[in-house]
């Protein structure tokens, strides 16, 4: 057994102390800044759609995600920078081969009731998670957790006391894995893992979320939720670490129409939106306090489709590479999206932890260059004037992919000749077309589920079922397999994207920014993280 | 009478079933199924899923459940979409929002539309016709989709007056936006329905009989003209009110208010065939109703009409 972390927890012990001080005090400052922090703490925010749910077993959207991580708390959470910090678990050990995690849990995590949050309420959590009676549609992340047993479980063939997950004593929670898995604890800040209270579930069924029942052991509690409409958290006295909250109260309203939701904000019933695409220029220019851009982990890219009774033209690689490099992505990402996102060569976004941009040689050329060598790679490949090469780009219905196909196919057909055919379908249509492969050249994109490559290089693995590509490299597979044990996965994953880089299977065309209208007065919003894994409890409002 | 309405609402019967099976047959002949994301669920995930809605049943067994259970025990089903509520929840939630806007909306569009009509047709060829002709027109050819982002640049972000959104669980504040998007279109067309009839009705012989009596004209409008001339603006009336009801996407998307609208549409894009079943059968039931009550008002207003 190696001890791996306690993880920074006296810092953020010391933090939270003089929080506790300068507030029981009545002194309206911050603990750290020393701001002056404004008398009402209402943190207002849009979300697109309503949540599927707020059960932390069930919840897949990310809207949903967020409430649940301000009601309930896993073994880690995220600091503002997308590092783990304890959660209910203050550290944890791994044995020698790496296969055993073994969690220590505080003792003074309570739920909202008051009830002490124990190792077996994880326990029953996870099992519940990978039942089949739940049918949770996020079963699969417990498989991706490798956590022993879980398949046959899910399957309903071995029963869920054999899930490799137990309590020895109410604060002791260790988990088996069936594979090595360098990310698992990272893994952990997901919904899907947080502990849910076996009594309340009993005693309610579906209904166990819905205010008057739901019982949560996070910073904030479910006080009312108006589907469609609105949703409001306030603190949660039995939280563990109350003291440090400062945010009273977070209200999330369902606002489907985003430029709607901009107007809201500049009327200021808002502290939170995303900016249309497009409209971040002017809205910085503007409103500079305001408008915000960073990374996001998440790219977008277009999917050959490589299967046998694909199109011919895409199985020769000089067309893919020729493609490629003919799409200007400076001119998407400045003038179609112009709001920070990056133009992407390589498939995972450089805002991935632990990861190096590989130096592809696409990204050291000039356009010029790329569409210099992509007129000789067609010609090569046989077609021209005389055998004009032509398909259909295939999209789901929304005026952001719009813009940018018709973008791809212009540049196509200036520089190559190229016919793209633009067609667009409702989204579970569309769902359903690319998964069956009936498509040419079909958009994709994906936003990592946990902050290492892996998360997106997967997707290119040949047994995959996000693969659309049908992409089939066992270079690639041995690679990925190799990576999750391999002390430097970095080496790995530089190979993949070079393999990538060569042939082609998709064509990465940017990694998406983060793009908000936020109030000025709040303060501490984690624009480092990433993942965007926010907590209310962590932001403040500053007297204006 | 009464046999005459009771053998509508056994005629009402037949017609809500072939409603549900046409429904669920459109329904699942749509690509795509409530289940699928962007991630394909592994197989055994999916038949989990499956099994505990009952979609892995046959599709004959599927409708006759359904019914089943709507009929026996009122019960709608869940939805597939969002896990911790039942069709039965949703609507319960949804249908008083749109209610009471919506019959806000067919308040004002009424008696806006009515008053405009009359005073067109009364005042025939003079300004005052041309102006309500005007306003009518002008508000048809405004779709609220255009309406309803003017009202939000006008009456909340310059004015500052009103919420751009949400409900709030009705307070005024919120409800008088919704209420104008929605009713002007209806109360254009009610006007323009109300002048023409009205103009018919003046011109006609037992107007021409009153007047020569030496009646008072608001007594001629009022008691003569009136009631005749409001049948054509009864018999859009019930449909157009279903309409309100059951609410309007554009407000409801727009103004955000948790309405039914909403839900009707996103069930539809999520595939949550249960929710698509439950508002498909309450509007259907309602259009049935209240078509049934715009005969019953004919037959009071109009004593050449019985049933």
């Amino acid at each position: 057994m190696t001890l791996k972390a306690t993880l920074r927890a006296s810092t953020a012990a010391a933090l939270i102390a003089m929080g506790g001080a300068a507030l029981a005090d009545g002194h309206a400052t911050h603990p750290v800044t020393g701001a002056t922090l404004a008398t009402e703490q209402v943190f207002t925010y849009r979300v697109l759609d309503e949540h599927s749910s707020l059960d932390p077993g069930v919840v897949e959207d990310v809207s949903g995600s967020e409430i649940v991580r301000d009601l309930f708390e896993g073994l880690m959470n995220d600091d503002a920078d997308g590092n783990l910090i304890p959660g209910v678990a203050t550290g944890y050990t791994v044995s020698d081969d790496k296969l055993t995690y073994t969690f220590t849990l505080r003792d003074n995590a309570k739920w909202s009731n008051g009830e002490p949050v124990t190792a077996g309420d994880f326990v029953y959590a996870w099992r519940r998670a990978a039942s089949p009676e739940l049918a949770s549609p996020y079963a699969w992340y417990m498989s991706l957790m490798a956590v022993e047993g879980v398949d046959a479980v899910i399957a309903g063939e071995a029963p869920l006391d054999s899930l490799g997950v137990s309590a020895p004593d109410d604060h002791t929670l260790v988990v088996q894995l069936s594979t090595p898995l360098p990310y698992f604890v990272q893994m952990t800040t997901h919904a899907t893992t947080f502990p849910v209270p076996q009594a309340v579930i009993e005693e309610f069924g579906d209904a166990w979320t819905q205010p008057d029942h739901i019982v949560s052991n996070g910073a904030y509690v479910l006080s009312e939720h108006v589907p469609q409409e609105r949703s409001v958290r306030v603190r949660n006295d039995m939280y563990w670490n109350n003291d440090a909250t400062i945010i009273e109260e977070v209200v999330a309203l369902v606002i489907n129409d985003e430029n709607q939701a901009l107007t809201r904000y500049l009327a200021g019933e808002l502290d939170r939106t995303e900016v249309p695409a497009g409209q971040y220029p002017r809205l910085s220019e503007e409103y500079p306090d305001e408008a915000l851009s960073f990374p996001r982990l998440c790219n977008y890219y277009y999917t050959f489709n490589l299967r046998e009774d694909g199109p011919e033209a895409f199985k020769d690689v000089r067309v893919r590479q020729a493609l490629a490099l003919a799409v200007d992505r400076d001119v998407i990402v400045d003038n179609v999206l112009a709001g920070g996102q990056s133009a992407a060569y390589t498939f995972t976004p450089a805002a991935t932890a632990d990861f190096t941009v590989p130096s592809v040689e696409m990204a050291a050329m000039t356009q010029d260059e790329r569409n210099a060598r992509a007129v000789e790679l067609l010609a090569e490949a046989g077609y021209g004037a005389d055998n004009p090469l032509a398909f259909e780009m295939l999209y789901n219905t929304s005026d952001a992919h719009r813009s940018i196909a018709v973008a791809m196919s212009q540049m196509w057909k200036q520089t190559l000749g190229v016919e793209a055919t633009l067609a667009n379908q409702e989204w579970q249509t569309f769902l359903e077309a690319r998964g069956n492969g009936d498509f040419e050249l079909a958009r994709g994109a994906w936003c990592g589920d946990y902050n290492e490559a892996s998360t997106f290089l997967d997707l290119l693995q040949s047994g995959s079922g996000y693969n659309d590509a049908k992409y089939d490299n066992a270079e690639v597979d041995e690679l990925l397999m190799g990576a999750r044990t391999a002390e430097e996965p970095q080496i790995n994953y530089t190979r993949i994207e070079e393999i990538i880089a060569e042939e082609m299977p998709v064509i990465p065309v940017y990694h998406y920014a983060g793009v908000y209208m936020l109030n000025d007065a709040l303060m501490n919003w984690p624009v480092d993280n990433v993942q965007q894994n926010w907590y209310s409890r962590d932001l403040y409002k500053v007297a204006e | 009478m009464y046999s005459f309405i009771l053998r509508r609402l056994m005629i009402a019967i037949p017609t809500i079933l072939i409603l549900v099976v046409f429904s669920f047959v459109l329904m699942y002949a749509a690509p795509g199924g409530p289940f699928n994301s962007e991630r394909p669920l592994p197989p055994e995930v999916m038949a989990n899923i499956e099994a505990k809605y009952g979609l892995d049943q046959p599709f004959l067994m599927q409708i006759f459940n359904y019914v089943w259970g709507v009929v026996t025990q009122f019960d709608f089903g869940p939805s597939f979409q969002y896990t911790s509520r039942t069709v039965n929840d949703v609507i319960a939630q949804g249908f008083p929002v749109t209610l009471t806007y919506g019959f806000w909306s067919a308040v004002v569009a009424l008696v806006f539309g009515v008053t405009l009509g009359v005073a067109a047709a009364i005042r025939h060829n003079t300004w005052l016709d041309y102006l309500a002709v005007g306003i009518s027109i002008g508000a048809q050819a405004l779709p609220n989709f255009v309406m309803a982002p003017i009202l939000v640049l006008i009456f909340t972000l310059w004015l500052g007056l009103l919420p751009g959104g949400g409900w709030n669980g009705g307070q005024w504040q919120y409800v008088v936006m919704p209420v104008i998007a929605l009713s002007t279109s209806y109360m254009a067309s009610i006007a323009r329905i109300t002048r023409s009839s009205m103009l018919e009705v003046m011109n006609s012989n037992f107007i021409r009989t009153a007047q020569a009596k030496g009646l008072p004209m608001h007594r001629v409008i009022l008691h003569h003209a009136l009631k005749p001339a409001l049948l054509p603006v009864i018999s859009y009336l019930g449909p157009a009110f279903v309409g309100m009801i059951t609410g309007s996407v554009v407000v409801d998307v727009f103004f955000s208010t948790g309405g039914i609208g909403q839900f009707f549409v996103n069930s539809a894009f999520n595939r949550d065939y249960a929710v698509i079943m439950g508002i498909t059968i309450l509007v259907g039931v309602l259009t049935i109703l209240l078509n049934l009550l715009v005969d019953i008002l004919y037959a009071w207003i109009d004593p050449k009409i019985r049933y």
